[in-house]
């Protein structure tokens, strides 16, 4: 575990999960989550990756082990691999939507709605429908919907996996803005360690079967990262480093 | 295929049919208590046409009811279903065997027991039965196609079972429960039809029963002009349900989409 200046935010202790057909997903899963750092899941499919991420959600209990908030359960935020958008709402309605659940009056929600539209580059397709938009807008769609209730943190699985190169840099992008401006806590659930290596403060390793954290990787904390990044040293010497401890654990 | 041509087509051949079997009719002198002429039936629907009107009116009047109802009541049973696997359980088996029982074998019991001073009520509850099913079953399962992810981040959100109803299983319900619409509408119309024919004359007279006594006395040309009411009634229940699923889906389901020409991206 790296030595981390900020207050811990999240801690999973001796988590394990088997699912309904016998399939034992974690066991012994350890992980402690700093508040404010970009933390990437990474390891191969089936890893167990997304279940971790369900269980710091709070969308599934574990069966051993804890999860324990500091001091409560944050506002949290989820992105999923699929844009998972309502097709009957338009584009502001579908931002909307943790600000309504919430209870928020609707001209506040629309204008907070609105706004964060603006933030992933969406101003001006509030009234669009999702089916209108193509997968890289509507994943700026349920970035937007996520970030608009200004969740504390925010949970991504795969969230950029389906995207082609050129949207996924964009989207990178803007995510580590929204991450610096709004102080995110996030954790990314990716198996692109460019990715991985590109926008997080610290990468977990994950091996499979059962699924826990295999090792742990602090990155450099460079101020701005744009695309100039990708040609460093450290970059590619973080790229390395994260390759060589995934092929080691996926032995 | 220009808009004008999808309707001009569909025309042009019901004109070359009716042509037809006018020429035939009349060229092989066919009785007209065996196969009247269009001319006749024409004839026959001017002339009864204060009486085919009243008998539509009666017809019409208790399939809407009949319709209404089993929507109504169709949607609230999907909901319970769909809260509830117990009820679900528990319901499911004997609406689907009052759904299997042919509805001409119960229509007689129902008339019974409702009694012959209420024949309306006797051909409203055998509608109803026959257009309540395909609600129920078709609701029930689109409450339960809401995207499980959309379910979970309503439930991170902390939305309320009346919220995740609301705003995500009635939506994702809506285009299972328009089409169920459009058979339940044209099931209830022959509901109330194959009632009339089991219960006889009631206190009013709807086309089913006017369709039983012209073939009883021989008036064919009233029989099809009965028909051919029935039939446009059917077809304008049908056009308007559609238009109302149209109205409904046109913005976001891809059921009422235009195919964009060899497109991929709206994946």
């Amino acid at each position: 575990m790296t030595s981390m200046n900020k207050a811990f935010l999240l801690s999973l202790s001796a988590v394990s999960k088997r699912f309904e057909n016998g399939t034992q997903a974690l066991a012994g899963l350890n992980l402690d989550v700093a508040d404010g750092e970009f933390l990437s899941l990474v390891g191969p499919s089936g890893c167990g990756k997304s279940t971790a991420l369900r269980l710091i959600a709070g969308l599934i209990a574990p069966d051993g082990g804890t999860v324990r908030f500091a001091p409560a359960k944050p506002e949290t935020a989820f992105v999923f691999q699929e844009p998972t958008l309502m097709p009957w709402a338009n584009v502001l309605t579908n931002a909307r939507l943790a600000l309504d659940l919430e209870g928020v009056r609707r001209g506040e929600a629309e204008q907070r709605a609105a706004e964060a539209l603006k933030r992933v580059g969406l101003g001006g397709f509030e009234h669009a429908f999702p089916r209108e938009l193509s997968g890289g807008m509507k994943m700026r769609v349920s970035i937007a919907r996520a970030v608009a209730a200004k969740p504390k943190l925010l949970l991504m699985d795969e969230p950029f996996a389906a995207l082609d190169e050129l949207a996924r840099q964009s989207l990178n992008d803007d995510l580590l803005t929204l991450w610096r401006e709004d102080g995110l806590t996030v954790i990314f659930v990716t198996h692109s360690v460019y990715e991985s290596a590109y926008l997080s403060t610290r990468v977990a390793v994950m091996s499979s079967r059962p699924g826990h954290i295999a090792a742990e990787i602090a990155l450099e904390q460079q101020a701005t990262r744009d695309e100039s990044y990708r040609l460093t040293p450290q970059f590619s010497d973080a790229a390395r480093r994260i390759s060589a401890v995934l092929k080691e654990s996926a032995v | 295929m220009s808009a004008l041509l999808k309707y001009l087509v569909p025309f042009a051949l019901g004109v070359a049919v009716l042509a037809a079997w006018q020429g035939l009719v009349r060229f092989y002198q066919v009785p007209v208590y065996l196969l009247p002429a269009p001319s006749d039936v024409w004839a026959a629907f001017v002339a009864s046409f204060p009486e085919l009107m009243s008998a539509l009116w009666v017809t019409l009047r208790i399939v809407v009811a009949a319709f209404v109802i089993a929507a109504v009541s169709g949607v609230f049973w999907a909901i319970l279903f769909a809260q509830s696997r117990v009820v679900e359980m528990a319901l499911y088996p004997y609406a689907v065997a009052l759904q299997v029982t042919p509805v001409v074998a119960i229509a007689p019991l129902i008339v019974i027991l409702v009694g012959f001073d209420r024949i309306d009520l006797a051909l409203l509850i055998i509608a109803w039965i026959v257009a309540f099913f395909p609600i129920l079953a078709n609701t029930t399962i689109g409450l339960r196609s809401a995207d499980s992810n959309l379910t979970d981040l309503f439930r991170l959100y902390g939305a309320s079972r009346w919220q995740i109803l609301w705003r995500l299983q009635l939506p994702s319900a809506l285009p299972y429960l328009l089409g169920a619409l459009k058979v339940s509408g044209g099931l209830s119309l022959i509901g109330v039809i194959v009632a009339e024919f089991v219960a006889g004359t009631g206190t009013d007279t709807g086309l089913g029963w006017t369709i039983t006594q012209a073939m009883r006395n021989l008036e064919i040309a009233k029989m099809f002009a009965a028909l051919g009411l029935l039939a446009l009634f059917g077809i304008a229940l049908f056009a308007a349900l559609s238009a109302l699923e149209f109205a409904l889906l046109h913005k976001w389901h891809e059921s009422a989409l235009k195919k964009q020409g060899g497109e991929f991206s709206s994946g």
